[in-house]
């Protein structure tokens, strides 16, 4: 069966230093790879290279049988960044219909109200992004990533902002997904999060896997001291 | 899922542009704001006794549209810059000229727009009869507003992510502008003159020219100038 996920020998060079470094793994639907890594670890640049957004110096990445990135490809991928990627002068209601109408969504304004409804901002949709917390806009982000219902979702700190409430709608979306085939990758610092809904987890330091292994009866409180032994 | 063609995803991207202008504003209030300025201090600098209105408005015209221009040009790619917004039009299944076209649209519409409320100031302050040549003025304003979009937008894309692309911008792009504003503003000299427009037809040719090409190398460049 072809992975749906596949990254080989992935690489990224800036100057000459090596942000990502010979990545190869695979995810299969429904599995979820929670990466986690000290700041400057690369975590960032390998989403970045696993959504088409940067050109890989070594290996490739494929959505299925199609390499990024080809169109075919990155209509698959949803990005959630630490940048909200939304148009502050929209409301959050335009950024995600925009959103639907670029991914070819035949029926962009139901999907919209679906991807809001689920991030529960369906109540704040007509409001100016600008006008909307942190929390608020970290919705709608998610919202725009996930309304074409992507098979691959790139979690980037996708938490960061959320409260209680926006986190526990962020984590049975993730799950509903999950449970419906698509292929996870979620980017955190924070182990408990990330473990809780990975099927694999990765520890990236210095742009490579220093650990990957899968996450099913990994205890928190065991890793979480080999992390802060791996990173230190 | 049917994924948007080339113009679909352009005309999408080009809505969105001037739905932002649109709600802000700002940056069409600026430009017009500059064109008239810059009509009034040309009108008072200007010595009727030395040099005839119809001699000088072309070179009045000319300078506003280009100068207001580039404001519209710098704004296109601001504000995809600012919360990172131009990463989703990157991920989405779009061809990346869909981008330029769309953003060249959009700036298309603001420059005639401002150049819709600039000319009739400059018939106001410098008393010229434009009426019976309305029509061929609007001509040659679309197709010099073409040539000034394009390459102004290719350089607003590829100075946009650099700390001083408000300034790299017209320093880029006027050199590119000499060939649109040449033929423009002898035209325009020619038809507020009175003269036949049969009489500029090279002139238009050149524009006509410049336009095709580099619409054409535009579209092909810019999705290198997106490459990291």
């Amino acid at each position: 069966m072809t992975p749906l996920l596949e990254a080989e020998s992935l690489g990224r060079t800036f100057g000459a230093r090596r942000a990502v470094d010979e990545l190869t793994f695979s995810l299969d639907p429904g599995e979820c790879l929670a990466l986690f890594g000290p700041n400057g670890a690369g975590k960032t640049t390998a989403l970045r290279l696993l959504a088409g957004l940067i050109k890989p110096t070594t290996g490739t990445a494929r959505i299925g049988a199609t390499r990024l990135p080809d169109l075919a490809a990155r209509s698959r991928v949803g990005l959630i960044s630490h940048r909200s990627l939304l148009y502050d002068a929209l409301t959050a209601r335009e950024n995600v219909h925009f959103s639907a109408r670029l991914h070819g969504l035949t029926d962009a304004t139901a999907a919209t109200t679906r991807a809001l409804e689920a991030l529960r901002v369906g109540d704040r949709a007509d409001v100016p992004v600008r006008a909307l917390s942190r929390g608020l806009q970290q919705r709608v982000a998610i919202a725009r990533a996930i309304v074409h219902q992507p098979d691959v979702i790139l979690a980037d700190e996708p938490y960061t902002g959320l409260d209680e409430s926006g986190s526990a709608a962020l984590t049975g979306l993730l799950q509903e997904r999950r449970a419906a085939g698509a292929a996870l990758i979620v980017v955190t610092h924070h182990l408990q999060e990330g473990l809780a809904l990975a099927t694999h987890a990765a520890i990236l330091r210095s742009g490579r896997f220093a650990r990957y292994e899968r996450a099913a009866g990994l205890d928190l409180l065991r890793y979480a001291a080999e992390y802060r032994e791996l990173v230190a | 899922m049917t994924h948007p063609g080339l113009i679909a995803a352009s005309w999408l991207i080009a809505r969105k542009d001037l739905a932002i202008e649109f709600r802000t504003r700002s940056a069409f209030l600026s430009a017009l704001i500059l064109s008239l300025l810059a009509i009034v201090i040309f009108y008072f600098a200007w010595d009727p006794t030395a040099i005839g209105a119809a001699d000088l408005a072309p070179g009045v015209l000319w300078v506003t549209f280009t100068f207001s221009g580039l404001l519209a040009m710098h704004r296109s790619f601001g504000v995809e810059r600012q919360d990172g917004a131009i990463e989703a039009l990157l991920t989405a299944p779009i061809p990346r000229e869909a981008i330029f076209l769309g953003k060249a649209f959009a700036n298309l519409l603001f420059v005639l727009g401002v150049q819709a409320i600039a000319l009739p100031a400059v018939a106001i302050f410098y008393n010229l009869p434009v009426g019976h040549a309305l029509a061929p003025l609007a001509v040659v304003m679309v197709l010099a507003a073409i040539g000034l979009v394009s390459v102004g937008t290719l350089l607003g894309g590829l100075t946009a992510n650099t700390r001083l692309g408000e300034l790299l911008l017209p320093v880029l792009a006027l050199p590119f502008f000499v060939p649109v504003v040449m033929p423009a503003a002898q035209v325009t000299a020619h038809l507020l003159a009175g003269r036949p427009i049969a009489e500029a037809f090279a002139w238009i040719r050149i524009l006509l020219a410049f336009d095709l090409v580099f619409v054409y190398l535009c579209t092909l460049v810019f999705p290198l100038t997106l490459d990291d």
